[in-house]
């Protein structure tokens, strides 16, 4: 079934602080196998310019996946999880994710299209630190693919 | 943010040194943990297999953070990206012995814009094939 076109321009309320931790950087970073000092050493971020140590750039998909999830499990738009790809992923940042950041999340459904059976979700979150300062935005596109004939 | 790379240095087709990162099942389970993302299509093969994929695949975020790393240990400073975007056109196979899969990274310089900022073009195949599509980041050099 067709997703409900009349979503598309909803934002939901904003997320809970997300409070970002030094370990839990090192934690990403090392899961992901990277040694730059920028995530783990304070004074190596510091000679970049950084207050802290900074995260990832992918690092705060976590916090903005977990926000679509309002979205995702939104039961009036009907979206069926189980089918769900996760199909392109952009990031635009206005500087980076750094330790003691109290990040909120707004989700907004920016586009619903149905193409060849599957539908298309594109969800845009608004990531904002403690301050109301503005630190990344990041374009998530889900693809619910059709149903096989039963 | 402190670039080591200045923008006068390059231009447009100016090739980044490309990466090769390595992945088994253990790096899947150690990412699952760090990043929340806990769906068996990452580490369950039984489930993978049922949900019709060949085998366990890589989580298409830690593709996407690999690949960056062709960017960010260029430019040396992590905070010196703009915007990174990626599409995801085929899955990662990771098999369960102890070799796994293997991502590799390559990118170039595809436009030089205003600001001190470029555009680089990442190009990223596993076992032969494309797995991220239209992958680009934008960087701020010094």
């Amino acid at each position: 079934m067709a997703l409900d076109q009349s979503f598309v321009g909803r934002t939901y309320p904003p997320t809970e602080p997300y409070e970002v931790g030094r370990e839990k950087i090192r934690e990403f970073a090392e899961a992901v196998g990277d040694a730059n000092p920028a995530y783990t050493d304070a004074e190596a971020a510091q000679a970049l310019g950084h207050p802290d140590v900074i995260a990832p750039p992918t690092f705060v998909f976590a916090i903005t996946f977990k926000a679509a999830g309002q979205v995702v499990a939104d039961p009036q738009l009907g979206l069926d999880y189980s089918r769900v790809v996760h199909g392109d992923q952009k990031f635009a940042y206005n500087r980076p994710v750094r330790a003691g950041d109290r990040l909120t999340v707004t989700s907004t459904i920016e586009k619903i299209r149905s193409m060849a059976g599957n539908e298309v979700l594109d969800i845009r979150g608004e990531v904002h630190d403690q301050d109301g300062e503005h630190v990344v935005t990041a374009w998530t596109k889900l693809v619910a693919r059709a149903a096989e004939e039963a | 943010m402190t670039a080591k790379i200045s923008y006068a240095d390059v231009e447009v087709g100016t090739e980044l040194p490309a990466q090769t990162f390595p992945v088994t099942r253990a790096t899947l389970v150690q990412y699952a943990g760090a990043s929340g993302d806990f769906n068996p299509i990452h580490w369950n093969e039984r489930f993978a297999k049922e949900v019709g994929l060949p085998d366990v695949i890589a989580h298409g975020m830690f593709t996407m953070a690999e690949a960056i790393r062709v960017v960010t240990d260029w430019v040396g400073d992590p905070g010196a990206v703009v915007e990174y975007g990626v599409r995801f056109t085929r899955p990662v196979v990771v098999p369960d012995d102890d070799k796994g899969a293997v991502i590799e990274v390559s990118g170039k310089v595809a436009a030089k814009l205003d600001d001190h900022t470029v555009r680089v073009d990442l190009a990223a195949t596993s076992a032969g094939q494309k797995v991220l599509g239209v992958s680009r980041a934008v960087v701020r050099l010094a």
